[in-house]
């Protein structure tokens, strides 16, 4: 209520036990590299698509914020539980679903994940756990808790990495979960993606406590802030944090400082930011470049990059192509899936 | 070859918009990301991104151009090593590809079989009672109705704030606040952080003290995360103080299907909110009617669930010119007066009622259309004076049928109109599933004029 403040305009730094990050090796660098390339292509791709009409309703995109999912997912083993809200493209891609299922819902037709049903901000696979998806801001971290509670009551050593943004820490079920999550000692990962806005309100407006690292305290949560940009420090604190579940200690808090590109959906004005902002984070930060010239300065030639850029883009070609002539769901779908 | 830039959809309710600024100029090196022009919705002024790098090779719509239909082409991008001289190659506007099967564009525009051009429902059988003959009126928006509806409240009563989520420096996530943080300051135009339950019970606990407050969601989808503090901190308290302690309090926002954003955001909570006894419900449908009602909502002592309806907020309609305009809470609106069937309808679904009362006039039908307005209380006497007259009645609304309003006045009719019945009452609805994102699906999903036209001539016997 207060006159309200600028944006703070803190740089995301590494705060991982100070120091840089482990080095990835050369073979963590390419598929860092691979997976956040896909997932930049996608999100530029599905950004044009939703411009030609192809695209409906609401589209939030991951361009900026790719170095944390690829980061955690490097840290995850087969059966670890992922969950998100609505801007989740780039988690399902890091899961290893399918490029063209992914588009295809997002243009709503059969070949999507949800049958078309579903759309951009909600899609599943059971089979790659990844368990959505979803639109109500905050829902999910209760939902990921009670994954975490179901490796809990089954006894076996799998987490669940439920993510969310600066806003959704907002939400009172974030808190009551946390409470749960600690006292039963539950195996969840709460990854707190801080791209400093929640749609136009910039965490120093929406934030008593600015540093997410410590929302679990009152909890015994331990937590950490993480540079979200390095992809090499966002796997290190996966790993930490990973074990700490694993070992059965309960819940870790990451916080991951990061940035989103674009808008906060496909028809944000963004009045609440300066382009010089965006500029400078791109250029400064972007987490695709910092593999690059790493991997450039480390004598890999340009043709393999190429190479690399090209698969991808192949990827995401096809998977525009097909999400444009998949049919639409037939209409008896309408009524299916309601129950069983 | 050149690529084509196309005027970009920015919203799922987007058909056209203006080209306010190009920011590079032909010949300037485009990076994608570049941010190019500068286009103008009814919304909001919005950025061109490029996803192409190139140079940029010719404007094709100049700056200052209004209404660019989406898709149109803008300019052209030449990749690496093409000049001025390639342009002619420029391929024809990449159209949106055609879903191989169901769904032809045709039918997912126009909802009933009927020319663009037909004349506006008007036939306003009985014209309100709160506007004087001879008022001058004026043209606004539905979003501006109710701005002003709110600027007027806080100019007259300092008690009355608004509170909700990017209410204040954004202006509104639809823009139904703009302008009031810059009048009225943030002590009384307050951005709230995302916390539905806590917020709501904020604003409850500020007005049993006598304060004023409009809390708004950003839609009712999330007001599902306040609804216990709507209802058991809201709407019991009068009664469980034994009258010492109300609230006076608006929950407004909008409600029901909004375009393509599938099922945990697209619901009508009118039956929900109506079936609790304590609050007010509101539902408006025309211009008037919304700025009018919000202005009562404000006034009433008790808890009013105010239900917009994102669809509608560019819709214009004439605004009466008066220093205080308000219409009361609890009374219907004949908006079509006829003899044949009562449709009764509000909010969006009086959008399908009034298009179907034309279709169902070319085939000698006179539909009486009410406009509830109110859903509670709910204004009974005008319902039933209807069907004593027409012997016939169908009920629209976009929410499902179960225990619906629908419902509601269905039962009502045959209390209280049972022996003047030729018919039984037919109910139009949302089909019984949760929204789907598919747009031939989501189609499907909503009431449409084609189904209330049936519904009337089968009530008809036609
Ligand atoms: C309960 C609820 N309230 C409000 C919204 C509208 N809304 C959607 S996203 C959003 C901002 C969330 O910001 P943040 O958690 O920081 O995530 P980001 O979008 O930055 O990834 C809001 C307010 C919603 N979907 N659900
Ligand atoms: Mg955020």
């Amino acid at each position: 209520m207060a006159a309200p403040k600028k944006a703070a305009a803190s740089t995301p730094q590494d705060k991982t036990d100070g120091g840089s990050p482990p080095e990835f090796t050369r073979e963590q660098e390419l598929k860092a590299l691979r997976d956040m390339l896909l997932i930049r292509r996608f999100e530029e791709k599905a950004g044009q698509l939703y411009g030609m009409g192809a695209i409906g309703g609401f589209c939030h995109l991951y361009i900026g914020q790719e170095a944390v999912v690829v980061g955690m997912q490097m840290a995850l083993k087969q059966g670890d539980q992922v969950i998100t809200g609505y801007r989740d493209h780039g988690h399902m891609l890091a899961t290893g679903m399918d490029a063209n299922g992914v588009m295809a819902e997002l243009t709503g037709r059969r070949g999507g994940y949800s049958k078309g049903k579903g759309g951009s901000m909600h899609m599943f696979s059971k089979e790659k756990h990844f368990y959505g998806g979803h639109g109500i801001v905050g829902a999910q971290v209760s939902l990921g808790t009670g994954l975490a509670f179901a490796n809990h009551y089954r006894g076996n050593d799998n987490v669940s990495v439920t993510y969310f943004g600066d806003g959704a820490a907002n939400q009172g079920q974030v808190y009551e979960s946390f409470n749960m999550a600690e006292l039963w000692k539950l195996p969840v990962i709460y990854v707190i993606e801080n791209n400093r806005y929640a749609m136009g309100t910039a965490v120093s407006r929406a934030s008593a406590q600015q540093d997410f690292s410590k929302r679990g305290v009152s909890f015994n949560i331990p937590g950490k802030q993480v540079d979200g940009m390095d992809v090499r420090a966002v796997k290190a604190a996966g790993d930490e944090a990973v074990a700490w579940c694993r070992a059965g200690k309960g819940p870790f808090i990451l916080e991951m400082q990061t940035y989103r590109y674009r808008g906060h959906s496909m028809s944000d004005p963004a009045k609440y930011r300066t382009r010089e902002e965006v500029e400078k984070v791109r250029h400064d930060q972007d987490p695709i470049e910092q593999v690059r010239n790493r991997l450039l300065a480390a004598k890999v030639s340009e043709a393999d990059l190429k190479a690399i850029d090209a698969e991808v883009r192949d990827i995401v070609n096809a998977s525009a192509d097909f999400a444009q002539h998949d049919p639409e769901p037939d209409a008896a779908e309408l009524w299916t899936d309601v129950y069983r | 070859m050149p690529i084509q830039v196309l005027m970009p959809a920015l919203s799922p309710t987007m058909e056209k918009g203006n080209l306010a600024k190009w920011l590079k100029k032909e010949g300037e090196t485009i990076k994608s990301g570049d941010v190019i022009a500068e286009i103008e919705t009814d919304k909001a002024t919005m950025e061109v991104e490029a996803t192409d790098e190139g140079t940029l090779g010719k404007i094709l719509i100049p700056e200052g151009t209004a209404d660019v239909a989406v898709n149109t082409p803008i300019a052209t991008i030449l990749a690496d090593g093409e000049s001025a001289a390639d342009l002619a190659k420029a391929p024809a506007p990449a159209k949106q590809e055609k879903a191989a099967e169901s769904a032809p564009p045709a039918a997912a525009k126009s909802e009933a079989p009927q020319p663009k051009a037909a004349p506006a429902p008007q036939a306003v059988a009985e014209p309100d009672p709160e506007v004087p003959a001879g008022t001058e009126m004026v043209t606004q928006t539905i979003r501006e109705a109710l701005r002003d509806a709110m600027a007027e409240e806080m100019r007259r009563d300092p008690d009355v704030f608004v509170m909700g989520e990017e209410v204040a420096e954004y202006q509104g996530a639809y823009k139904v606040t703009q302008g009031l943080l810059q009048e009225f300051g943030p002590k009384r135009v307050i951005d709230t952080p995302i916390t539905e339950h806590g917020f709501a019970g904020v604003g409850v606990g500020a007005a049993m003290t006598g304060l004023k407050p409009i809390v708004e969601f950003m839609t009712f989808n999330f007001a599902m995360q306040a609804i216990d503090q709507i209802i058991n901190s809201a709407a019991k308290t009068l009664y469980m103080s034994g009258g010492q302690m109300g609230c006076s309090i608006v929950f407004r926002g909008p409600n029901g299907a909004a375009a393509r954003v599938a099922a945990q955001h697209s619901q009508d909570y009118s039956a929900w909110y109506s079936n609790v006894p304590g609050l007010k419900v509101v539902a408006p449908f025309s211009a008037a009617d919304y700025k009018g009602l919000l202005k009562a909502a404000i006034r009433d002592p008790n808890p009013v669930i105010f239900l917009e309806n994102e669809v509608l907020y560019g819709h214009t309609g004439e605004v009466p010119k008066l220093d205080d305009f308000i219409i009361p809470i609890g009374k219907a609106r004949i908006a079509r007066a006829g003899s044949h069937v009562t449709i009764i309808s509000w909010s969006n679904g009086m959008t399908y009622a009034l298009k179907a009362a034309d279709e169902l006039a070319k085939d000698g039908i006179e539909a009486e259309v009410i406009d509830l307005r109110t859903l509670r209380p709910m204004d009974t006497e005008t319902i039933i004076n209807s069907v004593k007259k027409t012997g016939r009645a169908v009920t629209v609304e976009e929410g499902w049928a179960q225990s619906g309003v629908g419902a509601e006045i269905a039962a009502r009719i045959m209390e209280n109109a049972f022996d003047y019945l030729d018919a039984p009452v037919a109910r139009v609805s949302g089909k019984d599933v949760p929204m789907p994102y598919a747009a031939n699906l989501e189609k499907l999903a909503l009431p449409s004029a084609a189904e209330v036209v049936e519904a009337a001539k089968a009530v008809c016997y036609r």
